[in-house]
């Protein structure tokens, strides 16, 4: 099975193929969508079967990397075309597969009836293409290969309803802002090579060498400055400060692209590049601090802004954002393995909570198309007692919600108390961990704070849509809650592979599985942790608690403002105008931005435009033409027309060559 | 003797020639270029290249010359009107002198080359002239002659379309 | 035996005195036989040369010269007839379509 690993990006290649070429005339949405979804469920299938491989070997084996053919050649770089397998991609795979298909699956009753159908079906499918890629490539080139075509697809998918202005200018800025991470990406790159290269003449970019060599690699120094890079273009990717304004704005896609793309795949590709190069990263303290406070500080920020959102895909959004913040936490304290489940975690609750958002927009639109109203379907204020109307959504999605919020028993408590303990009890950065893990805390309190606003805003209280259209409301077709309840299954249960030891049910599966892809970064690590930072059990009981309790504080207070004392939020409102105002604005990061770069750049661009290219460009064009018509109006007297003054000028010439071959 | 005679030769050629540039009537023109091809077909024969002189005569002077005569008579061209303006005359002229001039320069300069053929007088008179210009035509040559047929073939079609009644 | 230098000045003069001809001259006809005097000046230098380096090569070529004379002369008077049944006249001076 571990040979054919190469199938599992063909087969969404071909489906793309199939569906990009011959889409517009197969016409059959349920062909099309079969085909779309039959490639990447296939890929899931051959995902499985190398999952079940992979279990059966002893850990330290578990590395396998497929050549599929040589690609770059030169001198002593060598760049392969091929795949790496080990139990991080594995995860990654199955994550991508599986939500992957059933994303695909849900996007058959989602589109229906859209104009470019087909089109969407082979963008996703490439999309998958590219994220597989990425996931298994064996060396940096290939994964950057991968890096760029899922932001391709994700500029493509964004726009994807490119008559409508704001998707397409939502897709230029996520394209530019990953372009910026991407530079990054490249950079680091670069300089990783370089440095081993002239200073050990080990030329490559394969990540088995990398790691075998890793331990030339010196601590701080130049590993700071290519682990930066690396990390600015993670942050591009995934969204997290100061390149994150893309993310919310990327909403205009179709919410399955949104729940696929921007929540469960490909912002996580940051992440994943990070836990890839984990022996690189570990091996630069300031780096993994920078990580850690980025992360942190993205989890807040987000989740502030989250809490005055009223669009309900704008909430989910920052929502994704400030959990990816989480995840960057964890890797930033060198808990890869806890960022690795928070991923996989989050990729199931967020994916359902995307999907359920998206079948309560399907059921608005639907019934404001029936009534002939313009109402907004995506706005949370015309939503209100949606529970009755679409009762699977709401039970998959009220489940989604729990797990993200931390309630024990559901997947996310795992994870995101995994990363709270592990800011908390990690060697690395000294009393910051204090620190990272209040913030931690605040930003979890603010998480379940505003996803619980968003359930009781849509699913509770007396239903707010108007009531000529209430009737028109009912749930979504199976082939959309299908992949819901499958997901707010996984949402549930997700967890318990990495249920933590201290509550001693379950082995913590999860983090064994990846221990034989982090063991070489926890050696590293110690060469500078903390020794002595032993905490006792009763701390971890208590931390847990902790966390648990600020969730349901979190929980609490929106039961109180948006449930019992409904004038609570506007009392608040007036209360603080300036800071509501701010929030609101997403603290205006956008046009602080607009202020910083965007107008000094379109200005820049205008200096050059009407002072460079006007005056120099053009004048040096211009005047090489009239340079010309001013010669030709004075040698055109030669052309005279007449035949003999040729014969005269061809005479001439004769004696002239003659000339110079006598005289020479 | 020989020399003397060629001289005697050479300054009909260069009269006859002269004559063909300078006489207004171009069938003057034209049968004083005749004479110049006889006198040219005599130097070939003391070149001692008899069948040259022979197609000179009836290639040149018979078919060239006769059809070229043909044409002025069937055009009915009278004498030209004016002659080129002073200008024209005097650069033409000149060009021409000067070529003149480096020729004789270049001929000056030069020394012949000492590779020398088999073919000398003996063998011209044992074997024949027209017999090794035919073996030479027929081997060495044969693509070349053959692809001159084309061109001849090519010039009868041409001269056909462009003659025709419409063009 | 005549030198092959004197040949060489007669084929020069010859050559030049046709050059002049098709400078000076406004008839086409006459035009064209200066070409043809200035192709036979070259036959003559061809002839010498083949005389005198005993070689009959030279000879052939002015075989093929006088040939391409022939399709020229059949080519030219079509063309010249032709453009006499259109414009009356074979002055080259009137022959200035060409002019801008």
């Amino acid at each position: 099975m571990l040979d054919n690993v190469w199938l599992i990006p063909l087969f969404p290649l071909i489906g793309f193929l199939i569906n990009g070429l011959f889409g517009k005339k197969i016409k059959n949405e349920a062909v099309i969508g079969g085909i779309g979804t039959l490639m990447i469920f296939l890929s899931f299938l051959v995902s499985c079967g190398i999952l079940m491989q992979l279990v059966g070997m002893p850990p330290e084996q578990r590395v396998f990397e497929k050549v599929m053919f040589p690609w770059i050649h030169a001198g002593s770089f060598k760049a392969d075309m091929a795949f790496l397998v080990d139990p991080l991609s594995a995860v990654m795979l199955m994550v991508v597969t599986g939500v992957g298909s059933l994303i695909h699956l849900y996007s058959i009753g989602y589109m229906h009836g859209e104009e470019g159908f087909y089109r969407f079906f082979a963008y996703l499918n490439l999309f998958c293409m590219s994220m597989l890629l990425l996931v298994l490539g064996a060396n940096m080139l290939v994964m950057f290969i991968g890096w760029e075509g899922v932001g391709l697809c994700s500029y493509l998918l964004i726009g994807y309803y490119f008559e409508k202005k704001s998707a397409g200018d939502a897709a230029k800025k996520a394209f530019v802002m990953n372009r910026v991470g991407d530079f990054g990406f490249l950079l680091g790159l670069f300089v990783l090579f370089w440095w081993f290269g002239s200073n050990h003449n080990i030329w490559t970019i394969n990540f088995v060498e990398i790691k075998a060599a890793s331990h030339l690699l010196p601590y701080g120094g130049v590993v700071t400055l290519a682990t930066l890079c690396f990390f600015v273009g993670a942050t591009g990717k995934s969204a997290q400060i100061p390149l994150f304004t893309w993310l919310p704005d990327a909403m205009e896609g179709p919410t399955p692209v949104s729940a696929l793309i921007h929540a469960a795949t490909m912002v996580t590709a940051g992440v994943y590049m990070i836990a890839r190069m984990s022996f690189v990263f570990i091996k630069a303290p300031e780096t993994m601090m920078v990580v850690a406070v980025v992360g942190a500080l993205t989890a807040i920020f987000a989740a502030t802004i989250g809490t005055a959102q009223n669009d309900i895909k704008r909430v989910l959004a920052y929502s994704t954002v400030s959990q990816l913040g989480f995840m960057f936490l964890a890797m930033g304290v060198g808990a890869f393995g806890a960022g690795i489940f928070h991923l996989m975690t989050h990729a199931f609750f967020k994916a359902c909570l995307f999907l359920g958002s998206g079948s309560v927009i399907h059921a608005m639109h639907h019934a404001l198309h029936k009534g002939h109203l313009h109402d907004d379907a995506q706005d949370m204020r015309n939503m209100g007692g949606l529970r009755k109307a679409l009762p699977i959504t709401f039970i998959t999605f009220l489940v989604s919600t729990i797990a993200i919020a931390g309630i024990p028993g559901f997947s996310g408590f795992f994870s995101k108390d995994e990363i709270l303990w592990q800011a908390f009890a990690n060697p690395y950065h000294g009393s910051l961990n204090i620190l990272l893990w209040g913030i931690g805390c605040i930003a979890a309190c603010f998480t379940a704070f505003y996803m619980f606003r968003l359930v009781f805003m849509t699913f509770f209280g007396e239903c707010r849509i108007n009531p000529k259209v209430k009737e028109y409301l009912h749930e979504s077709p199976l082939v959309i809650t299908i992949p819901l309840m499958v997901l707010g299954f996984l949402a549930f249960v997700g967890g318990f592979i990495g249920m933590p030891k201290l509550l001693g049910m379950l082995p913590n599966y999860f983090e064994h599985w990846l221990d034989p892809v982090f063991e070489l970064a926890n050696e590293y690590g110690k060469q500078y942790a903390h020794s002595g930072a032993h905490h006792s059990h009763a701390l971890e009981f208590g931390l847990m608690a902790f966390s648990v309790v600020v969730a349901l504080i979190g929980i609490s207070i929106a039961y109180t403002m948006y449930m019992a004392n409904k004038s609570l939020p506007e009392k608040f409102t007036s209360a603080f105008p300036g800071l509501y105002k701010v929030v609101y604005n997403k603290w205006y990061v956008d046009e602080i931005y607009d202020f910083l770069f965007v107008n000094p750049c379109k200005s820049f661009g205008n200096l050059l435009w009407k002072g460079f290219d006007v005056v120099i460009v053009d004048g040096v064009v211009n005047g090489t033409a009239k340079l010309v018509m001013a010669f030709s109006a004075g040698l055109k007297g030669l052309q005279s027309g007449y035949v003999h003054n040729y014969a005269m000028g061809m005479a001439i010439g004769v004696v002239t060559i003659i000339a110079v071959y006598v005289f020479r | 003797m020989e020399t003397l005679f060629f001289l005697i030769v050479a300054a009909i050629a260069v009269i006859c020639s002269l004559m063909v540039v300078t006489n207004k009537n171009p069938i003057n023109s034209a049968l004083s270029l005749i004479m110049t091809f006889f006198c040219l077909a005599t130097l070939y024969v003391m070149l001692e290249a008899p069948f040259m002189a022979a197609i000179q005569v009836i290639v040149y002077a018979g078919a060239i010359m006769v059809l070229i005569v043909f044409v002025i008579m069937l055009l009915n061209i009278k004498s030209e009107a004016g002659r080129r303006t002073s200008h024209a005359l005097f650069m033409g002229i000149s060009v021409g002198l000067l070529l003149l001039v480096q020729t004789w320069y270049l001929l000056v300069k030069s020394s012949l080359s000492s590779v020398r053929g088999t073919v000398d007088s003996a063998m011209i008179s044992k074997v024949g002239h027209t017999e090794l210009i035919g073996k030479s035509l027929f081997t060495d040559f044969l693509l070349p002659f053959e692809i001159t047929s084309i061109l001849l073939l090519v010039a009868i079609v041409g001269a056909v379309v462009l003659s025709k009644k419409k063009l | 035996m005549v030198s092959l230098n004197f040949y060489l000045v007669l084929s020069a003069i010859l050559f030049a005195i046709g050059t002049i001809g098709v400078l000076t001259r406004r008839n086409a006809i006459v035009i064209f036989m200066c070409v043809e005097l200035m192709l036979n000046a070259v036959n003559l230098t061809f002839i010498a040369f083949s005389k005198y380096l005993g070689n009959l090569d030279g000879q052939i070529f002015v075989f093929f010269v006088m040939t391409v004379a022939a399709a020229e002369a059949a080519v030219g008077l079509a063309l010249m007839i032709a453009y006499f049944k259109n414009r009356e006249s074979i002055d080259v001076e009137d022959m200035n379509l060409m002019k801008w």
